[in-house]
């Protein structure tokens, strides 16, 4: 019997998860290793959610080069995984007369990144297609392809059609060492240490966001330092008519593009993020703080200066991971099967797509030299997320003959019914979080205060857990802690 | 897809919502009561305490006792009820309530339409509080339903943020269930809650009250671990600088305030910035004419019997106008003046029945005179409290001398008198 390759993706996020998806159109033994219980809770999960044009990035570095490719794949990439993706434009607003050269900059940088359609728009043309920009606002630079989207559900699509197309999954699996050994090409993996087993591997594929670093030491490959800069945000309630229709970017600061406004895809407003370099170590420190979320208000209020801060749904915050070149690091490196798809800073969402199908097409098969055989079974197709209250009336009433809990509502905020939070569930929710992301079940101006109680029931109700079984997220995030009687 | 007419809707079957359908089928109209939870009886059926029913039925029950009174009306005079129904749209042009539910679609044109949709509670992750997202923060309401209705405790040591009535209830229900409840706090000078729950819920059991204080930050990645307290100034209410203390818990109960929830009709009705509910004149019509409300979704109250007895008010009136086919359009505003929060209704009908003008001080006052008017009555209330609503009964003869003064706006004034 034929060996079929074993490759180990670690790390569920945007870029693990695009490239398992990828690595599924061959022949091979993928496993993608997730160490917490859901697929993009890591750097996936807290970012501005935008699918930038790819005009800002200097030409010539690796972020511009998969930056613009990126954006032009979510096209295709969003039909064929399910996940929403608004084409809704970027304004960059210039504030002050001198802002004018930093807009010209972006139009020559867009033109040589392969943009179409960017221009520079006067006030009065920024202040018709965006009605609540600031006063000071004089002209903009204009991006029709950037978007929204929902980053999860990107990773969340790859993953389940990964799975689909014969990929391993390993939730709640964290990787804590390689062995190596001595092969033709010098030091080379051999097998993958997990928290639960050991498993003998040939290619590892390091995605591992925030902790890219410290795998790479532990598998004896050089990476840059990566540390976490922090960033925090504030989500607004929905507005109908919307309050801002594309994605707002200030001038950007030395070094972030600064705190923007933006549309959620479910009609929310986010404004964010700040920027705070932590220390090494700190991969967790998401707090929010007080002087962050001042920040954010009084720099978006900038942009538009009626944002009002008791229109709060939630507040949060983000790490994304910096490397002192503030690049992506993409490649092999000098241990044989390490494969780094590392330091994904901005615009990493953007850029996942176009870095994973160069991880498998150009390095491993290319200047690695595996030979993969085409799998013939891969479907390219995932089924969506249905939300039935979206459908027309008519669509929705024949849903609810053939299940009636597609007529029972439990998230009224966002409309989501009991049937779609339990086919949520069947589809890999385990935690409340899990429904939330999902479904959008919890993520409206109620917080859970209507519907906290009904997910965890359905969640119990699947799983054939107890109710206080049900978690938050992962670890010790239990919502319940005991009996009032036994 | 299913499309009937009826006289009267009542779109949310809590307690407003229960009353006014009762009185709407008393009045001999085909009367359809749509509840979008398993069961009609609202928040009464968690509220499981007792201290309901004082004014209107003079004795002392349960959320659910008080609840049960009505459903059996609801029962005896024929009202219809609907329940896990989920009311998709009301079109105000075309007079339509789109509904969804286990039988599908169905579309309901009433005559007229009694809004009913309460209040929901604010939730801690709009509060903006920094720190962590853990496990274990919970709005009083939620942790009411799990230990009242689930039988499940949220955890073992609590503290609470906000002393709202529901926060005060909680407190005490966690620790009668084994829990340790480490304190309220309140940012207010003063409590948000009656002070019968003051004393009863938290004095009972030595719970601490801190006012002036809020919580600052909380901690624990994955379950609450603790909170950081500080003290505010009772006048700027700016932080206090050196006042910061942790506690250590694992649960944080919520009760800092309600928030009225129009969102099926905020695009055609008017809403009160103050009250951050709809208008409604003293029939409970909002300034749409097919559309009355009545409840916490006007105007957050403190008893549920003052939202019953305008729950009846908005039934009779909705009744009264699907037999005569309208209600009298003469109206006269009811204003502010400086020490008034809330303040329902909004409008002043010059016809009509008798009702009670109800508001909120911004101020605790030992004695205060209140003049509504200028020149229509004065009365003198003791033990003035932010916490407790003022219910004023106007009368038909005020309504006859308003006539005669014929002034164009009816202002509630409120003065301590020393």
């Amino acid at each position: 019997m034929e060996r079929l390759l074993k490759i180990a993706v670690i790390g569920a996020g945007v870029v693990g998860s695009l490239i398992a998806r990828q690595l599924t159109r061959y022949r091979c033994e993928i496993h993608v290793f997730e160490k917490e219980e859901d697929v993009g809770w890591g750097v996936t999960k807290a970012n501005s959610a935008v699918i930038h044009g790819g005009y800002d990035d200097l030409p010539g570095t690796v972020r511009a080069r998969f930056c613009a490719k990126g954006n032009k794949m979510y096209a295709a990439l969003s039909e064929e995984l399910g996940f929403e993706l608004n084409r809704i434009g970027s304004f960059v607003l210039a504030q002050k007369p001198e802002d004018f050269s930093y807009l010209e900059t972006l139009r020559k940088q867009a033109i040589e990144n392969g943009l179409t359609g960017c221009a520079i728009l006067p006030a009065q043309k920024v202040r018709e297609m965006e009605p609540y920009v600031a006063d000071s606002i004089l002209g903009g630079f204009w991006c029709p392809t950037a978007g929204i989207t929902e980053p999860w559900m990107v990773a969340i699509g790859a993953v389940e059609n990964a799975v689909k197309n014969g990929a391993h999954l390993h939730l709640s699996e964290a990787v804590t060492g390689f062995i190596t050994d001595e092969g033709p090409r010098g030091r080379r993996i051999a097998a993958v240490k997990t928290d639960r087993s050991e498993y003998p591997i040939d290619i590892v594929i390091n995605a591992s966001g925030l902790y890219a670093d410290e795998l790479s030491e532990l598998a004896g490959a050089s990476c840059p330092p990566l540390h976490p800069r922090k960033g925090e945000y504030l989500l607004l309630d929905k507005f109908d008519p919307p309050l801002v229709r594309s994605v707002l970017f200030p001038i950007p600061s030395a070094i972030s593009k600064g705190i923007l406004v933006l549309p959620t895809v479910d009609g929310g407003l986010l404004l964010g993020p700040t920027a705070t370099d932590l220390p090494k170590g700190e991969k967790q420190e998401t707090r929010t703080t007080r002087e962050g979320l001042s920040e954010t208000l009084s720099s978006a209020r900038t942009l538009v200066p009626t944002l009002d801060p008791q229109w709060t749904v939630k507040s949060f915050a983000g790490l994304r991971p910096e490397s002192p070149q503030k690049d992506f690091v993409i490649g092999k490196t000098e241990i044989d099967g390490f494969v780094q798809a590392a330091a994904m800073r901005s615009p990493g969402l953007t850029a996942a797509p176009a870095v994973a199908e160069h991880i498998v097409e150009e390095v491993l098969i290319r200047e690695c030299g595996y030979a993969f055989e085409r799998n013939d079974r891969f479907t390219p197709v995932n089924p969506p997320y249905e939300n039935v209250s979206r459908l027309s009336l008519t669509e929705w009433e024949k849903r609810i003959e053939e299940d009636p809990l597609y007529g029972k509502m439990a998230c009224v905020c966002n409309k989501v019914t009991e049937g779609d939070i339990r086919d949520a569930v069947r589809r890999g929710a385990t935690t409340v979080d899990g429904v939330k992301f999902r479904t959008r079940a919890s993520f409206g101006r109620c917080q859970g205060g209507f519907c906290l109680a009904k997910i965890a029931e359905i969640l119990a109700r699947e799983s054939g857990r107890s109710l206080g079984e049900i978690k938050m997220r992962s670890g010790k995030t239990e919502i319940l802690r005991g009996m009032v009687r036994e | 897809m299913k499309e009937m007419t009826t006289d009267t809707l009542v779109i949310g079957g809590g307690a407003a919502g229960m009353a006014a359908a009762v009185e709407c089928a008393e009045r001999g109209c085909r009367t359809i009561l749509v509840e979008r939870e398993e069961y009609i009886g609202g928040v009464l059926n968690q509220c499981i305490h007792n201290g309901f029913g004082l004014h209107v039925f003079k004795e002392e029950l349960t959320g659910p006792e008080y609840a049960q009174l009505f459903k059996s009306q609801i029962r005896q005079k024929g009202v219809e009820t609907r329940s896990d129904l989920f009311v998709v749209k009301v079109d105000a042009k075309r007079r339509e309530v789109v509904t969804m539910g286990k039988n599908g679609c169905a579309i309901y044109r009433p005559q007229a339409l009694i809004m009913t949709t309460g209040a929901r509670e604010r939730p801690f992750n709009s509060l903006r509080i920094p720190g962590t997202r853990p496990a274990g923060i919970y709005t009083a309401g939620v942790a009411q339903r799990f230990v009242n209705l689930h039988n499940r405790l949220p955890g073992e040591r609590a503290f609470v943020l906000g002393s709202g009535d529901i926060g005060l209830i909680m407190a005490r229900r966690l620790t009668l269930e084994g829990m340790t409840v480490l304190g309220v706090a309140e940012l207010m000078p003063h409590p948000g809650g009656l002070a019968r729950n003051i004393s009863q819920c938290l004095h009972d059991f030595n719970i601490p009250l801190y006012l002036s204080t809020s919580v600052v930050e909380v901690h624990g990645r994955e379950r609450l671990e603790g909170i950081t307290l500080a003290k505010f100034d009772p006048v700027t209410l700016q932080r206090l600088p050196g006042t910061d203390e942790t506690i250590a818990c694992d649960t944080l109960i919520l009760s800092v305030g309600l928030l009225p929830q129009n969102e099926l009709i905020e695009s055609f009705v008017e809403t009160d910035p103050v009250n951050r509910g709809v208008k409604v004149d003293s029939f409970m019509r909002t300034t749409h004419p097919w559309v009355f409300a009545a409840g916490n979704n006007v105007g957050v109250y403190d008893l549920v019997d003052f939202v019953t007895l305008d729950g009846k008010i908005a039934g009779q009136s909705a009744a009264k106008m699907v037999h005569d086919g309208f209600l009298p359009e003469k109206r006269v505003p009811l204003a502010r003046t400086e020490n008034i929060s809330t303040l329902i209704p909004s409008l002043c009908c010059l016809e009509g029945n008798p009702f009670t003008i109800y508001f909120r001080s911004k101020k605790t006052m030992k004695k205060a005179r209140i003049s509504i008017g200028p020149g229509l009555f004065e009365t003198i209330r003791m033990g003035i409290k932010p916490s407790e609503m003022v219910d004023i009964p106007f009368t038909v003869k005020h309504m006859e001398k308003l006539k005669q003064l014929g002034l164009s706006k009816i202002e509630v004034s409120l003065k301590e008198v020393l």
